[in-house]
């Protein structure tokens, strides 16, 4: 390594000797591409949340997962392994970095209570209270375990639970399982519509 | 920094005397392949780009296009030109072409420019501007025969795309090139792309019927570093403006011709002071003036771009 | 997608229609584009706009929005006329031979057999197959003209016909609730004319080119053209060569939508391309995990792995298996796997993981815990129930309901009247913040009694789990980052909220607590379920030593189950979803797998995460062999019969019964009960007629040219609400629009990232230059759409990428937006994107199979601001 620096170095100065005296600087002679900034970064490999054909990405994190760090997303780029996208992206699975690392984020519960014009902060603890008791009352007045013909259908209509397009397939599941359970049978998705 | 395995310099812009690290170390020349046949504008290398260089973003607005900005900017580096391109005989075609740095093999800019250092030639063929030694005198933009360089007002700063030689410094292929999700670009050794070019074009011309399939590789700059892969290479014009024969300006190639036989001379010192003097006074008097002489002034499009 | 993305590099023809993959799938669009590169492959595509996907097609054709149908018809009809259709697989591999009852209609008015007009509704007992047995040249066609036979003796040599007819002694009565005949007539010369073959070419013989010109508004030769190219895979019926169709929701977005899929599988199953690399019907989901949320059943008719949900009737667990399980209908001489009669093992399993140890033998495993349904209960129903204050509650875990419409404002009007919404997000949404909507003033919001919670949660980056791909790969995906600030994980939200729940229940009893105090929920942090667990769970597992001697798999209690084959209905198994059984075994998270090794070049990756059915990647592969279970192409061999071993083996995991000979002549359709592929659907699995028939969309500029008299799908209902108006031509909505994304954007969630508005930062209407010349519009000005619902103001991009249309003799415009911009984004406040929820003009009106939202192909009328 030394000898070709050393080389680069005296090939270089021996035309710049001259001029440096005339304000010319020998800096240039070093000129280089600048240093990569994913070079020690922490990578996970994870799925793009937009489309269906679910490329590959890895997500480049500062810091090495020491305790002491709270991982900031630098970069992120497609998995070249994968073989469906091999490590292209679309321009929205190349912008994903903006949207991991995005101050338009809500960071904390709110509600906005009746007739009011502005959302409230509110606690999750509060929030879990208010939502499991508004869910029971609603349930509770309207839950039908028989039908007009006395058949048993064990449902409750007036909840309905809508899912996103994000949401995993573990997710989905409990999603099932606690609003079947509640007897609610409006349960819908994107995949609907 | 100038351990082996980076980039070496074949050119350095304004610079007497021999260039540092010619010869020194073998490298194969690069290029970008881009086949705008395949190309579907989805705009995954700007993003890429944006992305991997950590430009900042910019306001834009609606102008009746797909296209996102009229031109390129000293923060944006690489834009799709969308041209519907409307025939009398009926055809239609919507024409997408990927409009970024050519990595000149006789780069413009470099001839140009004054500033020692400033702009380089790795000897792989990736032109890179040094932001550092720039005096954002402008004048690669008037040598630039593909209007690339762009100035940023706050930092007096000239500014373009760099092929990413950051990540081709370290093995990595450029960001725009590892995104395209289609495949129309490509890179690779010049002379691999060259075949895989040729190859595509041939495959135009005779399965798909684009009898005027070609290769962009303009010599009269001495070969590009991005070469393009064109439906109708008699045309370049039809995508976007791009020149069938672009030139340097004669200005200057005399300037640069005339300039470096003197800078090899180093008795011919007070002859370097009045070029000096040129550099910083002269050229702020000669900003307004008419811009590039073109040899082939390229026609007006066919209809507006979209 | 019956194949995958990467397969699709195998094809040597492509129909995109009804989708731009190019715009919305750009990297799976690869495959397509590898195809051209090293195939020579063509593709053809047809959309209302000339997209960026037309842009690298070899042929493109405008069509009207919504008139795809007629194109397909008439692809079938052009198919049959030339005779580029597959007759060894028509014959053996669909139902093209079977007869059907007498009595059954076609629709030449419009109407199939069986139409009641009070209810809009269909009697379908004479959409149904014949009993009887081999009734192959029993037919003799006396009239000139006719087709030649096409049984021939080859097929004759390789499917021995039984003389015995076997189920000729059987008479039994016909049962109150009609059922597919065990023994189905066939007639493989197909000469019959109550044969599903003639039946169908008499149905498309009325789609000639004039008509589909007349309806389509694509001139004849150019659809000559494209059906000439696309059925020339075909080409005197030689079976080497494979074409796909690839669509989106520009087809289930329509008030037929499930139909146009259809008639694109028939005319597959007619051409020979469906099982086949490089072939199939291929739908391109355009979101990362809705086919994972299909198969999980996040949506209101069934349980995961496409178990229906109980209705009333079912008055217990076994009258509901009777119901569902269907029994095999076939020819006599033919086999079916019918793989649908492992039903019970399949729900037992399910209820069993839903409620593990309160789910006996002795209580029907917990059967009527789940909630009997016997109405629609979806998308739209929600909305038009809440608008009609019925639904009092709602639940919005990352969808923003308001947005995706249809009617907008019929949505942020139905949310006034609710008691409380749940809303989990990770940015601000419209439908959280609906009662922030532009119009709605300082005093109406007073009168807005709705609470609203909104909740922070995890971005994906922020969480594992598993994302279903197009190609139904299950995929998990890594944690890289904590979320931030005081949002949590959405499945801890989900899971305190219930855990909250069932503590009330418990502390205070209340309606039917018995299932949410039951629900297994045995995660090592309750409040924190770990997806790895739930995942596992999934999967299922044995709750008894077990074991099969024909697997050769036995099993301790509460091992891993290896696949669907190993479930039980006696309750010694549970899996929460058997099409996912498989994936999560004692060898591990077998859907983390990155195996990229592809021996047979075909784009397989049989060890990259994992495929759902058993990990098989083309789903029917079975018909990509000739009767004698050979490959129709060699040189794309996915999997073969392998006569020393006696069973199928290949490339690819077969879709079929491994040791069925092919002299058994099983069906390769081994989900249907008949075994085969169906051109004619029978009974009750589709709503508006066994054949699809080209209706026009509930807003049409033209009578339907097929038949004026009845121009809508007759079983479609218009909904009745003050907000639910529906626009005319003669009102001068003339003007036929149609919504989609863009490249740069993902439906309201980009808009928060500044790098993709900057790559289009505004909302616009795509206006044809020969329209707007006529009305003075440039490009930038402002135009006003207005359907009957509501307006949109937005620029108008001028192109002449949208040419006008003559259909059926009249003149016609079509324009379109993009659907990205609300009323909360980056330009929010500017002014720019304050009346642009494109989803304010869509009406409320579904598909009355699959229940979507008719988004494409509505009337508005444009004018300049």
């Amino acid at each position: 390594m030394d000898v070709s620096r050393r080389a680069f170095f005296k090939t270089g100065m021996a035309g710049a000797v001259g001029i440096t005296v005339f304000g010319f600087d020998a800096r240039p002679l070093l000129a280089q591409a600048s240093s990569l900034k994913i070079s020690r970064s922490t990578e996970t490999r994870s799925t793009c949340p937009y489309c269906a054909v679910s490329c590959g990405v890895i997500i480049h994190t500062i810091g090495d997962k020491a305790k002491n760090v709270t991982p900031q997303v630098i970069h992120v780029e497609g998995d070249p392994d994968h073989p469906i996208n091999r490590g292209t992206l679309c321009p929205k699975g190349s912008s994903l970095q903006q949207d991991i690392q995005n101050e338009r984020r809500i960071l904390k519960p709110q509600v906005r209570r009746p007739g009011s014009d502005h959302w409230d902060d509110i606690s999750w603890n509060q929030a879990i209270d208010e939502i499991a008791r508004w869910t029971k009352k609603t349930r509770d007045a309207t839950f039908m375990e028989t039908d007009a013909k006395g058949q048993t259908v064990n449902r409750c209509e007036s909840i309905a639970f809508t899912g996103g397009c994000t949401d995993t397939n573990e997710f989905n599941y409990l999603a099932v399982k606690t609003m079947r359970s509640m007897g609610i049978v409006r349960l819908e998705n994107q995949a609907r519509v | 920094m100038s351990d082996r395995g980076t980039l070496r310099i074949q050119q350095i812009s304004a610079h007497p005397g021999p260039v540092a690290g010619e010869g020194v170390q073998r490298q194969d020349k690069v290029c970008k392949l881009i086949d705008t046949t395949t190309c579907i504008g989805c705009k995954a290398c700007e993003v890429a780009c944006v992305e991997w260089n950590d430009m900042p973003f910019q306001t834009t607005y609606f102008d009746n296009t797909y296209q996102t900005m009229p031109d390129t900017d000293w923060n944006y580096w690489n834009l799709i030109k969308f041209n519907e391109d409307q025939h009398d005989n009926g055809s239609f075609a919507w024409l997408m072409r990927k409009h970024q740095c050519m990595h000149c093999e006789d780069p413009g800019c470099l001839r140009a420019c004054p500033a020692d250092g400033a702009i380089v030639q790795y000897s792989n063929g990736i032109v890179d501007f040094q932001q550092e030694h720039c005096i954002g005198c402008q004048f690669c933009v008037s040598g630039c025969p593909f209007n690339i360089p762009k100035f940023n007002p706050n930092t007096k700063k000239v500014y373009k795309c760099t092929l990413c030689s950051d990540r081709v410094g370290a093995g990595l292929e450029p960001a725009c090139i590892k995104a395209c999700p289609t495949g129309c670009l490509h890179f690779g050794t010049k002379d691999d792309m060259k075949f895989l070019a040729e190859n595509r074009a041939s495959q135009l011309r005779e399965v798909s019927g684009f009898q005027n399939a070609g290769v962009y590789d303009p010599d009269t700059i001495g070969g590009t570093h991005v070469i393009y892969v064109l439906h109708d290479a008699t045309k370049p014009e039809r995508y976007g403006n791009l020149p069938a024969k672009p030139r340097i300006p004669l200005s200057f190639t005399v300037w640069k011709d005339i300039f470096k036989p003197i800078g090899l001379f180093g008795a011919m010192l007070g002859f370097v002071g009045v070029v000096m003097h040129y550099v910083f006074e002269g050229p702020r008097r000669e900003q307004p003036a008419p811009p590039v002489v073109r040899i082939d002034p390229p026609p007006p499009p066919a209809g507006k771009e979209n | 997608m019956t194949n995958g993305w990467i397969d699709i590099k195998n094809t040597d023809m492509m129909l995109i229609m009804g989708g731009n993959p190019a715009e919305n799938h750009p990297c799976g669009f690869k495959w397509a584009v590898e195809a051209k590169l090293k195939r020579n492959a063509k593709m053809i595509v047809v959309d209302p706009r000339f997209t960026r996907t037309a842009a690298v097609a070899d042929l493109f054709c405008q069509i009207r929005a919504g008139a795809d149908i007629a194109f397909l018809g008439g692809l079938i009809n052009y198919a049959i006329e030339n005779n580029r259709i597959a007759k060894d697989y028509l014959v053996n591999y669909t139902n093209a031979a079977f007869i059907i009852k007498d009595g059954f209609k076609l629709p030449e008015d419009g109407l199939f057999s069986g139409f009641d007009a009070a209810t809009k509704t269909y009697n379908k007992s004479s959409w149904n197959y014949q009993e009887g047995g081999n009734e192959t040249g029993k037919f003799v066609p006396g009239v000139a003209g006719e087709q030649p036979a096409h049984g021939d003796e080859a097929k004759a040599a390789v499917m021995p016909v039984s003389t015995a007819a076997k189920g000729a002694a059987s008479t039994p009565p016909p049962p109150p609730p009609p059922s597919l005949p065990p023994n189905i007539a066939y007639d493989l010369s197909l000469q019959h004319p109550r044969c599903v073959y003639q039946l169908l070419k008499q149905q498309y013989s009325r789609y000639t080119p004039e008509m589909v010109e007349r309806i389509t508004g694509i001139p004849k030769d150019q659809f000559l053209k494209a059906a000439d190219l696309f059925t020339s895979v075909r080409t005197n019926g030689d079976m080497k060569k494979v074409a796909t169709i690839i669509y989106a929701v520009g087809w289930t977005q329509h008030s037929f939508g499930t139909q146009i899929i259809r008639t694109a599988a028939m005319l597959q199953l007619l051409m020979g391309n469906v099982g086949r690399a490089g072939g199939g019907v291929n739908a391109l989901r355009g979101h990362s995990n809705i086919q994972g949320a299909t198969d999980m059943a996040g949506i209101f008719d069934i349980l995961p792995g496409y178990l229906k949900v109980p209705s009333p009737a079912d008055k217990d667990l076994k009258a509901y298996l009777d119901r569902i399980t269907p029994k095999p209908a076939k020819p006599n001489e033919w086999e079916s796997f019918n793989y649908w009669s492992n039903t019970p093992k399949f729900m037992v399993s399910f209820l069993k993981a839903m409620y593990g140890n309160a789910a006996t033998k002795d209580n029907d495993f917990a059967f009527h815990y789940l909630p009997k349904i016997d109405r629609n209960y979806s998308w739209v129903e929600i909305w038009n129930d809440m608008y009609q204050g019925t639904v009092k509650g709602l639940f919005a875990f990352g969808m923003n309901g308001v947005m995706i419409g249809p009617d907008s404002q019929k949505n942020i009007d139905a949310l006034k009247k609710a008691d409380f919404l749940v809303v989990c997000e990770i940015y601000p949404d419209e439908t959280s913040a609906f009662w922030q909507a532009p119009g709605i003033t300082p005093d109406d919001v007073k009168q807005i009694n709705t609470t609203v919670y909104r909740l922070p949660g995890a971005g994906f980056a922020e969480k594992d789990g598993t994302f279903v791909n197009s190609a139904r790969w299950l995929q998990w995906k890594n944690v890289a980052l904590p979320p931030p600030g005081d949002c949590r994980l959405d499945q801890d939200i989900l899971a305190q909220i219930f855990l909250k729940i069932r503590e009330l229940y418990q502390k205070e009893g209340g309606k039917f607590p018995d299932p949410i105090l039951k629900a297994s929920w045995a995660y090592t942090l309750p409040e924190h379920p770990s997806l790895s667990e739930v995942a596992k769970e999934i999967n299922g597992k044995a709750l008894a030593d077990i074991s099969d001697e024909k697997l050769g798999v036995s099993l301790k209690a509460g091992q891993q189950l290896p696949g669907f084959a190993m479930l039980r209905d006696d309750g010694t198994t549970s899996s929460a979803n058997w099409l996912y059984c498989g994936s999560w075994t004692e060898a591990g998270p077998m859907m983390q797998r990155r195996g990229t090794d592809d021996p047979s070049g075909l784009g397989i990756y049989q060890n990259w995460g994992w495929s759902w059915p058993a990990n098989r990647r083309v789903m029917y592969n079975r018909a990509s062999c000739d009767l004698a279970g050979k490959p129709w192409d060699p040189t794309r061999s996915q999997v073969w019969w392998n006569e020393t071993a006696q069973k199928w083996v290949g490339n690819d995991v077969p879709d079929f019964k491994p040791d069925s000979k092919p002299e058994e002549h099983m069906g390769p359709f081994i989900m249907n009960p008949e075994g085969v592929g169906r051109l004619f659907v029978p009974l009750g699995a589709m709503a508006d007629g066994p054949f699809p028939e080209f209706y026009e969309p509930i807003e049409s500029p033209i009578e339907n040219p097929l038949h004026p008299g009845q121009s809508n799908n007759p079983v479609v209902k218009k909904y009745k609400t003050a907000m639910d108006k529906y626009g005319t031509a003669k009102e001068g909505y003339n003007i036929i629009c149609t919504t989609y994304r863009l490249t740069e954007h993902y439906h309201y969630w980009t808009k928060n990232n500044p790098m993709n508005v900057e790559l289009v930062p505004e909302p616009f209407v795509e206006i044809p230059a020969e329209l707007a010349d006529q009305m003075g519009i440039r490009g930038g000005e402002k135009v006003k759409v207005t359907s009957a619902r509501s307006d949109y103001i937005a620029k108008a991009m001028v192109t002449k990428r949208i040419k006008p249309m003559m259909v059926d003799g009249k003149k016609l415009y079509q324009i379109g937006m993009p659907i990205h911009w609300g009323f909360l984004g980056i330009s929010e406040g500017e002014g720019r994107t304050a009346k642009t929820p494109a989803n304010l003009l869509t009406p409320t009106v579904v598909d009355p199979n699959a229940y979507t939202p008719e988004f494409k192909g509505f009337l508005v009328k444009l004018e300049k601001v």
